[in-house]
């Protein structure tokens, strides 16, 4: 286990701030969550609400355990082996540790879209389709057209490719290809969707095209989004958790983490100071 | 975030603060130099404050050029965009601080033009606290010190009483003897623009204290 060496952090842990807001109730609930790799522990004593229908952003520097704690929110980390958890992650009232959770059925309701664009080598149609496909979700063909247009209306890609549905998804821009990997997340319906890094590897306009996309999701979905761009997380959020050697830091409204954070800490980060 | 960047940043933004300092004292000097002339009715130190702005509006477009630099390429945030924010507003305050002093410099010149109402007592006591608030803003903000940005905000009641008294005792003057109208009206502007001083001054405070803690006390929003 890492050893704090900075006084000013042994203050800060499951601070007042780093409580869901009472305003609305949290529709993802984790409570002293504790996640190994083997002995190491990445995440310590994680205690935060996320609220629906708002964009919520990770920051923090490389390692910091942002990514690791976005992917215990749909259990993507269960493929690690040698990976422990320990503490609640509660979605709408229910623990997603406990045994009787359904993985499968989980990561249907709690989408991810990841870093690199993944699209299958498929066509752009196929690429949609396919979750819809193997999980029986639209019978029909006429059915199952709607909703392949549907969610490529949604991630705002419609207009670029209705006319070449059955061309290679491979042959998409980069900006294209991630927008595609964010229809196929939306075609499933999830209620919650985690983005990793989406814009990382896009340019400036690529990148403005999935930050409105974002701002335009989140009327119908939880989004939560891990950036290394703090300007990104300023941009796209609501509300902002900044994480540190594992440890939640603060967690407040986007604007107050911006323009005047209660932890030094977090000001020394977000002005450039260290990280 | 490389350190180099983060060394380039600070190295900028302690130049913007050197830069507001220089305007500080050049308006600081014209307000002293414009109400000696009128103590001393030296027409060559008028003379000097009424040809002298441009420097003073030329750190004005340099300092705003370096703020939207500053704002455009660093995208700061928290205590350092609170700072860039306070500069803009400061380099304000102060290039209005120099046109004030043109506008005491113009009532001090029309003044001159007659025999002296009276000997002058208040005047230079607002001109004496309206340069130390200015002075003591500026100090607090280089130095950070919220306890002396809020020593100027109190300090500014007493500036508006003397003007209040000022007015009403040239006001006597004017109503016994009509010959006085015209140079008292200049000493009454020029009590006016002094209290204005102050109420930048104040601003300059107010700004460093948002600066520093975030906390907006101007027209006392935090107290409702």
């Amino acid at each position: 286990m890492p050893q704090v060496q900075t006084p000013a952090l042994q203050v800060q842990i499951n601070r007042p701030s780093a409580s869901p807001t009472p305003d609305l109730p949290p529709q993802i609930d984790v409570r002293d969550l504790n996640f190994y790799y083997g002995q190491k522990r990445a995440l310590e004593n994680i205690t935060l609400g996320i609220q629906p229908n708002v964009v919520t952003a990770f920051i923090g520097p490389s390692g910091c355990g942002k990514s690791t704690f976005l992917r215990t929110l749909n259990r993507m980390n269960d493929i690690i082996a040698g990976s422990r958890v320990e503490g609640r992650v509660m979605i709408d009232g229910a623990n997603i540790y406990a045994p009787s959770t359904d993985v499968v059925a989980l990561r249907r309701r709690v989408g991810m879209v990841f870093q690199k664009s993944n699209p299958f080598p498929k066509t752009i149609f196929d690429n949609v389709a396919y979750g819809l496909r193997i999980n029986g979700l639209a019978r029909g063909r006429a059915a199952l057209h709607a909703r392949v247009e549907e969610s490529l209306k949604a991630a705002a890609l419609w207009d670029e490719v209705k006319d070449r549905l059955h061309d290679s998804a491979l042959a998409l821009s980069g900006g294209q290809q991630q927008r595609l990997c964010i229809a196929r997340a939306l075609a499933i319906q999830p209620e919650i969707l985690l983005m990793d890094e989406p814009a990382s590897a896009l340019d400036p306009i690529a990148t403005q095209r999935i930050e409105e996309l974002v701002y335009q999701l989140k009327a119908k979905y939880t989004i939560v989004i891990v950036t290394h761009n703090m300007q990104q997380a300023a941009r796209v959020s609501d509300r902002t958790a900044f994480f540190w050697l594992g440890k939640l830091v603060e967690y407040a409204p986007t604007e107050r983490i911006f323009t005047n954070p209660a932890e030094k800490l977090t000001e020394d980060y977000v002005t450039g100071r260290f990280g | 975030m490389p350190e180099t960047t983060t060394r380039h940043f600070q190295a900028d933004l302690e130049q913007l603060k050197t830069r507001l300092l220089e305007m500080g004292g050049l308006a600081e000097d014209r307000v002293r130099t414009a109400v000696d002339g009128l103590v001393r009715r030296d027409m060559d130190a008028v003379a000097r404050v009424l040809d002298g702005d441009r420097p003073i509006n030329q750190l004005h477009i340099e300092i705003d050029n370096r703020c939207f630099t500053l704002l455009a390429l660093h995208q700061p945030m928290a205590v350092d965009l609170r700072a860039i924010v306070s500069a803009v507003k400061i380099n304000t305050d102060l290039e209005r601080v120099g046109d004030l002093a043109i506008n005491i410099a113009e009532a001090v010149a029309r003044y001159m033009r007659h025999a002296p109402v009276k000997e002058l007592t208040d005047i230079p006591k607002m001109a004496s606290i309206a340069q130390a608030m200015l002075r003591d803003a500026l100090d607090a903000y280089v130095r950070r010190d919220t306890a002396l940005a809020q020593r100027v905000l109190d300090a500014d009641d007493g500036l508006d009483a003397l003007k209040t008294q000022v007015f009403r005792e040239l006001l006597e003057y004017m109503l016994k003897d009509q010959s006085t109208i015209e140079p008292a009206l200049d000493l009454i502007l020029v009590s006016r623009h002094l209290e204005r001083i102050g109420d930048h001054a104040t601003n300059i405070a107010e700004d460093v204290i948002f600066m520093v803690l975030a906390k907006d006390v101007r027209h006392h929003v935090t107290e409702q």
